[in-house]
């Protein structure tokens, strides 16, 4: 299956939807500093990866997906939540690549330039999420039975 | 105060980036690689910790952000797996879902705390 990019699902969100987005992304990011200072790097960290814009994200999925169907006459609504889930079992691979992220960093770090290793830490999120989503792809045992139901019923 | 306004506009951005490059893709599969994007981590830790905390300092942070990450995969399989078997209300059970997130993430780092 190829990979497209299609800018025009960019003019399909409203303003206040990426306001949200930045607001909720703001938030966090403050807050996990927050955190870090009251409670330490150690308890600030996990806040690191907290699904925080996770909800946001995969509602407009949900809602642009039901969107689609509801202009061609049907109601969209299991559409929209099959699409909510194909994007959970995608966040989830891609957080194969947020461990390596963490780790990349955490062993890096102390003996490396941060100007490296957080190049290198990025890096290595894009190609291990990558290659998981590749072999979800190839090797059906690998690939979730929720990528194999939306496949089966597009 | 300015620390985390500087936090707030960096983090705002780089997540908004992010989401962004999520409705670009497709397969939906693929872009959802994006719901996962360590973005809080770049902006908190590229922005701010290592220029104003030290290297050290966010290298404690990214330790426990493996446990965090651990649990952002059990929470999105499990989310992924409600959606498809059960049909929830799609914003309810991600946020019913994230306590799963928070027990998860602070047992690991409460085992990483043991095994230390």
């Amino acid at each position: 299956m190829m990979v497209t990019a299609h800018f025009s699902e960019l003019a399909r969100g409203n303003w206040y939807e990426y306001a949200s987005r930045f607001l909720i992304g703001g938030v966090v990011t403050a807050g996990a500093g927050i955190m870090a200072k009251q409670f330490g790097p150690a308890v600030g960290g996990l806040f690191l990866a907290l699904p925080a814009i996770f909800p946001a994200s995969v509602t407009l999925i949900e809602k642009h997906e039901r969107q689609k169907k509801e202009q061609h006459g049907l109601t969209g609504v299991r559409r929209g939540k099959e699409a909510a889930a194909v994007d959970a079992a995608g966040a989830a691979l891609g957080s194969c690549g947020l461990f390596i992220f963490a780790v990349v960093v955490w062993k890096l770090l102390p003996s490396h330039s941060a100007w490296f290793a957080l190049p290198a830490a990025a890096v290595s999120w894009i190609v291990v999420s990558a290659l998981a989503w590749l072999l979800s792809k190839r090797y059906p045992k690998f690939k979730s039975s929720i990528l194999r139901h939306f496949e089966m019923n597009p | 105060m300015s620390d985390i306004i500087v936090r707030f506009f960096v983090g705002g951005t780089i997540v908004s980036l992010f989401a962004s490059l999520g409705d670009l893709f497709k397969p939906k599969s693929f872009a959802g690689l994006f719901g996962a994007a360590p973005s809080v981590a770049l902006a908190a830790t590229l922005g701010l910790a290592v220029l104003t905390q030290g290297d050290r300092y966010a290298a404690i942070e990214a330790r426990s952000m493996v446990a965090g990450a651990v649990a952002f995969f059990i929470y999105a399989r499990c989310l992924a797996w409600l959606l498809m078997r059960r049909k929830p209300h799609v914003l309810k059970a991600t946020v019913f879902l994230l306590p799963l997130w928070f027990a998860t993430a602070f047992a690991g780092y409460a085992a990483m705390r043991i095994w230390r």
